[in-house]
């Protein structure tokens, strides 16, 4: 089971080396983990996609919960939160091929944001599976590099966590 | 009105702190790092003990802050000094000692350049530590200092760990100690939830066999006397873990003595039929529950722990309750009913009966023999041990019928801790008799430390049980790995007598059992360092016994041998 924790932390040096350490040596999965200042400058707010069972996302919770510089974590439940990603995707692209991955583009709502002879790169924003669906549709064009950052979540109504 | 007479140093202020906070005892052990800081203790008021290795800072630290209840405090260099003090650190951690640990490091400009003796000590102790600072700005001491006891002795003790770059240490500061600790992220659960304590009084009311499973937080919130309470008024018997020794009166007609690996019959089978557990401030350690599925299989478990995360990490328990161990029992006396346990207590009475704990008495002297002569002599000693089958021992045959009166690393298991243990308890609570049962093997891993002793006149009396192995490893290899004793057999490794004084301590050799006792008055009597070299049957076992992986009523007895 995958669960998305949004994490409040003291926006201090070391707390992301406090936060990974963590999840390395009690041996949990992460998935993913994105971190970045909230509209409150003293406070990060880290989303992390981790892996497990009730039993294991429970003890989770309350390890993160024991670290001094985390002040909440809130497990975002999927129909009630919206949750995002962004990925860049460098593809190979020339004069022949070009018009068909824009169309691709189009319908994903995605954009163009560098465009050289041999290559594209496009930006993408979604939910995983959207992002995984185009990867695999460009995948035959030849995917040069590709750069996620991770998911970023929000409860949604006017509930904060 | 700016610049007052407050200016002063880093190092100047952190003395400050330290006074502010109580401290009259610092272990520690200086260079370069740590040289403003010690130019400052040479005319403080604060007692510095000299120790030979740091350590044995950070375990006499421990030492001192299990024996008194207060937060410990240590010292050492940057780099080699900081790193020695991890084994310490991770001790304390493990048992949820509150202690302090002050480490030197390099300039701040220079961290991270690999300069001359510097280390990522707070790298290090990330995972061995409740919290840990580097101090960016001397502006941030006081309040670095004041959160670090605060973090240290509430909640779930534990040690913090506070790196001081020389540089601010000669930094100026205003001083100013700030009264409170303002932490948003921090706070403790005390009070329980009286819902789930109701709960708990109802279970309590239906059983017939009920077992309480007392451990370390016991003595962490200062609750022996709320257990106590609750036990007697409830009619339900108790068993401690090695690190509650002395939370419930060792002599007491409601205590089971030890469970476990090496626990009585009667509480590991007092455990397996009870049909409700009532555990507080404990964990659930392997050593203690064996093979998990079948621990308590019939019991329904109450868990009272301050800690969140140690309810259900095990073991799935029924009702959880977090909070103080103090203040839960108290409420539970409050609302607990009148309960019939007298035929459980027989039965337990009955297994008391069949199966005490024993050893066989012949001519040779007994290692457990030697404890219990320890015992006749001095019942309220404070009794600090070395890690192995001397450990076990001293768990067994002593009754501890005061908290913080047995002082062992449990969680860890640390061989080199209980000298300099001893010595921090010795310098906390001087009007105590305080021992180190020690193994020859253990002994020898911070025997330096009586360089300590003498100099600073600290008169611990160390009960070596010399049986010529690392005897809980040999043990195991008789057991489980045919008598192939590799790498064990450590005879004649020294004179330990001799090795006493040369360092200036007074040195006995005892070997035969008429000659026990007259030694330990002796080494009571004479107030100075002493070390009693107990020359012990060498293939003596601990016993009872359950193998490991295996359930804790499948307890066997091990003595019959030759
Ligand atoms: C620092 C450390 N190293 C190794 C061990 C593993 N170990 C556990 S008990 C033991 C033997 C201890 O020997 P001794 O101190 O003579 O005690 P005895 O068991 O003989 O009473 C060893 C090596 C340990 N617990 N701690
Ligand atoms: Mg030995």
């Amino acid at each position: 089971m995958k669960h998305t924790l949004a994490v409040l932390v003291e926006n201090k040096h070391g707390v992301l080396t406090r936060v990974a350490g963590l999840f390395s040596r009690r041996g949990y999965n992460i998935d993913s983990l994105a971190v970045g200042v909230t509209e409150d400058p003293s406070i990060s707010r880290m989303t992390i996609v981790v892996r497990g069972d009730d039993q294991v996302l429970e003890q989770v919770v309350k390890q993160l919960n024991k670290l001094i510089d985390v002040i909440r974590v809130t497990d975002i439940e999927s129909g009630e939160s919206v949750g995002r990603e962004l990925t860049l995707i460098k593809v190979a692209a020339d004069v022949n091929n070009r018009s068909e991955i824009i169309q691709i583009v189009d319908i994903f709502r995605a954009r163009i944001v560098d465009v050289s002879a041999k290559s594209l790169i496009i930006e993408v924003t979604g939910d995983e599976d959207k992002i995984k669906a185009i990867e695999k549709l460009l995948k035959p064009f030849g995917i040069k590099e590709l750069a996620r950052t991770g998911k970023i979540a929000l409860t949604r109504g006017s509930k904060k966590v | 009105m700016g610049d007052s007479n407050n200016k002063m140093s880093g190092a100047r202020a952190l003395i400050e702190c330290l006074y502010r906070e109580g401290v009259d005892t610092v272990f520690g052990y200086p260079g370069g790092a740590v040289l403003p800081i010690y130019d400052e203790l040479y005319s403080s008021s604060i007692k510095h003990i000299l120790v030979r290795h740091e350590q044995s800072a950070a375990h006499a630290a421990d030492g001192y802050a299990r024996a008194t209840g207060k937060t410990g405090v240590c010292i050492a260099t940057s780099g080699p000094g900081a790193t020695n003090l991890v084994t310490g650190i991770a001790t304390a951690y493990m048992d949820s000692v509150p202690i302090v640990a002050i480490t030197g490091q390099v300039p701040s400009p220079m961290i991270g350049n690999d300069a001359f003796q510097e280390a990522n000590i707070t790298g290090i102790t990330l995972p061995i530590t409740k919290h840990n600072y580097l101090v960016q700005d001397v502006a941030d001491l006081p309040r670095i200092v004041k959160e670090a006891f605060h973090i240290a002795s509430t909640g779930r003790p534990g040690p913090v760990l506070i790196d001081l770059p020389k540089d601010i240490t000669t930094d100026e500061i205003e001083f100013y100690y700030p009264e409170s600790v303002e932490l948003r992220s921090y706070k403790p659960t005390y009070k329980g939830n009286i819902q789930q304590i109701k709960k708990a009084a109802d279970e309590i009311s239906k059983s017939s066999q009920p077992v309480i499973y007392a451990g370390g937080g016991i003595i962490c919130s200062n609750a022996s006397d709320e257990l106590l309470e609750f036990a007697e008024n409830a009619s339900i018997p108790v068993t401690t873990t090695l690190t509650g020794m002395g939370a419930f009166p060792g002599d007491h007609t409601l205590y089971l003595g030890m469970l476990g690996m090496h626990g009585t019959k009667y509480a590991n089978y007092a455990i397996q039929e009870a049909d409700l557990l009532i555990a507080v401030g404990v964990r659930f350690d392997d050593r203690v529950t064996g093979k998990i599925e079948s621990f308590a299989p019939n019991a329904k478990i109450v868990h009272i722990d301050i800690d969140p995360a140690e309810i259900s990490k095990n073991l799935k328990v029924n009702i959880p309750i977090v909070g103080d161990a103090k203040w839960v029992l108290k409420a539970l006396t409050k609302v607990i009913k009148q309960n019939n346990t007298q035929n459980w207590i027989n039965k337990i009475d009955e297994w008391k009966r069949k199966y005490p704990l024993h050893y066989m008495t012949d001519m040779s002297l007994k290692p457990q023999y030697i404890i219990e002569q320890i015992y006749e002599a001095c019942n309220d000693a404070i009794i600090v041990t070395e890690v192995g089958q001397h450990q076990m021992w001293a768990a067994q045959y002593y009754k501890y019928n005061h908290p913080r009166t047995f002082l062992t690393s449990g969680g860890l298991g640390t061989m080199g801790y209980g000298f300099p243990a001893a010595i921090g308890a010795k310098v906390g609570m001087p009007d105590k008799t305080v021992f180190d049962i020690a193994g020859d093997g253990s002994f020898q891993m911070n025997s330096h430390e009586l360089a300590t002793v003498v100099s600073h006149n600290i008169p611990v009396i160390i009960a070596i049980l010399n049986n010529g192995y690392l005897g809980m490893v040999r043990q195991w290899q008789e057991l489980f790995f045919e008598r192939r004793y590799s790498s064990t057999c450590i005879k004649d490794s020294v004179d330990f007598v001799k090795l006493a004084e040369a360092y200036g301590a007074l040195g006995i050799r005892v070997d035969k059992p008429e000659d026990v006792r007259p030694a330990i008055e002796k080494a009571i009597a004479s107030k100075r360092p002493t070390l009693i070299d107990f020359i012990v049957e060498c293939e003596e076992n601990v016993s009872p016994m359950v193998p490991a992986g295996a359930a804790i009523n499948e307890i066997l007895d091990l003595e019959v041998k030759k």
